[in-house]
């Protein structure tokens, strides 16, 4: 029972992880129409910068502060130097051109940071955990990034519901000519939501960095479990990549305890499932 | 001589290889309701379109309001007193009526803003009684109203309106042109685009006939309705 206990939370904690990369790819998509399989390279860049800040900082949360602002700019530049060129051009062009992308990222990562892996050391006063049993416990750090996560959700959410930069946002994912038309100039709404989905997908990064070693090409496998949260909650859905994420995140935990043998295919077996009885997913329009 | 609202001089537009526009010249004075008429597929829809900068002409110059915005995007078009009642709507279904009108709510270049939320919903009842519902949960009677509000929160000099009553019931359809015949007595230019050839000629100063992609009559509803066989040439009646 206590191992199911555990399992179930940190599959929500991965979940609310996860969603903060997933809501980053979302927004990307659903607003721009851009298929950037890029952003697990965000969420890799910001692993390592968080390695590497909290090597100056000593703290995560410190170099949390400084490394979203970073990722932010980064990926204004990225949007204006690269993605832009992409928005009247067919799927196929934008994924070619942002696997060049990954495959600059990740070469520039074994330059600056090489191939070995790497921990970054939760902060001292998160040391220890919740005691959950004679047993367990539950570790501090998992709580606060999850607690973090929450906050930010909640946070997006009350941006996408209650500001006029949220129903910009909305109104984007559904016509994004009629925006333009209204006075909304698409380019500049583009670039801030490209950057704002790389410092989405960085924040994940940077908190998951002390949760797991920071290694190459750990943002591929972000990536991938990202798309399959943006399909079972609907392409552009935050509140879908929310419950997406969160669902994916607890059949991941409890599919390693009950189906230990299939446990990598519970993922798809529930996308699958979510395709067929709702094909433009839970919180998305009909397909 | 008055600035005019719009000017566009030999303008010509191309989807792919196929010609659209060919040397089209056209011009609305400020307030004036100028009719765009024609058969489906004439131009009429890419004529709109390149004026409120979402098409971009291959050659030819936009004037607005006396400012050349022939490189200007759409926005910086709406921003200048631009507004488009596109065909199909435009309706936002995932904002609410309220947020669809107040999306783009802004002060015209006099610092007014002659067409705040209150008079938009004294024009349209309809919509101050729906403001909380989302744009998919509306009529289409309904949606019109919200793009033609919608517009008029802009602070446009001129408004472009691409086939208003499509689909309307009579009734609606005679309410929607009341509600368009106060907004151009108002001040604000039209170019209007629609199949009721009748309600038209009642309604404009002044009508263009387009046909392959040229502008083949310009005058007033007199001189179009004592050319009979024009009308049956362009217009199909």
């Amino acid at each position: 029972m206590d191992l199911v206990l555990i399992q179930l939370l940190n599959g929500v904690q991965y979940g609310l992880l996860i969603f903060l990369a997933a809501s980053g790819l979302t927004l990307v998509f659903g607003i721009m129409g851009v298929i950037n399989l890029s952003h697990g390279s965000f969420y890799m860049l910001g692993a390592y910068g968080a390695l590497t800040l909290t090597q100056f900082t000593g703290d995560i949360f410190l170099s949390l502060a400084l490394g979203v602002p970073l990722a932010f700019v980064f990926g204004f530049i990225i949007e204006w130097l690269f993605i832009r060129h992409l928005y009247d051009r067919d799927h196929l062009q934008q994924v070619l051109l942002t696997f060049a992308l990954i495959l600059i990222f990740n070469e520039a990562q074994k330059i600056l940071w090489g191939s070995y892996p790497h921990s970054v050391p939760v902060p001292g006063y998160l040391q220890g955990g919740i005691k959950i049993s004679q047993f367990l416990s539950y570790p501090y750090y998992r709580v606060a990034v999850a607690a973090f996560c929450v906050a930010l959700a909640l946070a997006m959410m009350f941006v996408i519901q209650k500001t006029r930069i949220g129903r910009i946002i909305r109104a984007g994912e559904s016509n994004r000519e009629m925006v333009e038309a209204l006075g909304i100039d698409s380019r500049l709404l583009f670039r801030f939501v490209f950057a704002s989905g790389a410092a989405l997908a960085a924040t994940a990064g940077i908190v998951a960095a002390p949760l797991e070693s920071v290694y190459p090409g750990i943002g591929e496998p972000v990536l991938i479990i990202s798309f399959v949260v943006v399909v079972i909650g609907g392409i552009g859905s935050i509140k879908g990549a929310f419950v997406g994420a969160i669902l994916i995140g607890v059949a991941d935990a409890l599919g390693k305890v009950y189906f230990p043998a299939f446990s990598s295919s519970v993922v798809y077996a529930l996308m699958a499932a979510v395709l067929i009885a709702r094909p433009g997913g839970l919180f998305g329009r009909a397909a | 001589m008055s600035t005019l609202a719009i000017l566009a001089e030999n303008i010509n537009t191309h989807y792919g290889r196929s010609h659209i526009l060919r040397g089209v010249s056209f011009r609305v004075a400020p307030g004036e309701t100028v009719s765009l008429l024609g058969r489906n597929g004439m131009g009429k829809t890419t004529l709109l379109r390149t004026l409120a900068g979402l098409v971009r002409p291959s050659s030819g110059r936009v004037q607005l309001n006396g400012n050349d915005v022939t490189l200007s995007r759409a926005s910086v078009r709406s921003r200048a007193g631009l507004a488009i009642v596109p065909e199909g709507r435009g309706i936002f279904p995932n904002l609410t009526v309220a947020e669809n009108l107040t999306f783009a709510s802004r002060t015209n270049s006099k610092g007014e803003r002659p067409w705040p939320l209150e008079r938009v919903y004294a024009l349209f009842p309809r919509l101050s009684e729906r403001k909380h519902h989302w744009g998919n949960e509306l009529s289409g009677g309904e949606q019109q109203m919200l793009s033609i509000g919608r517009a008029l929160m802009t602070s446009p000099s001129i408004v472009l309106l691409d086939e208003a009553t499509e689909g309307l019931a009579p009734k609606l359809r005679d309410e929607i042109w009341s509600t368009v015949k106060q907004i151009t007595e108002s001040g604000i230019a039209a170019i209007i685009v629609d199949k009721n050839l009748n309600d038209l000629l009642a309604l404009a100063d002044r009508n263009t006939i387009m046909a392959k992609g040229e502008i083949v009559f310009d005058g007033s509803s007199a001189a179009l309705r004592a050319d009979e066989a024009l009308i049956h040439r362009h217009l199909g009646v």
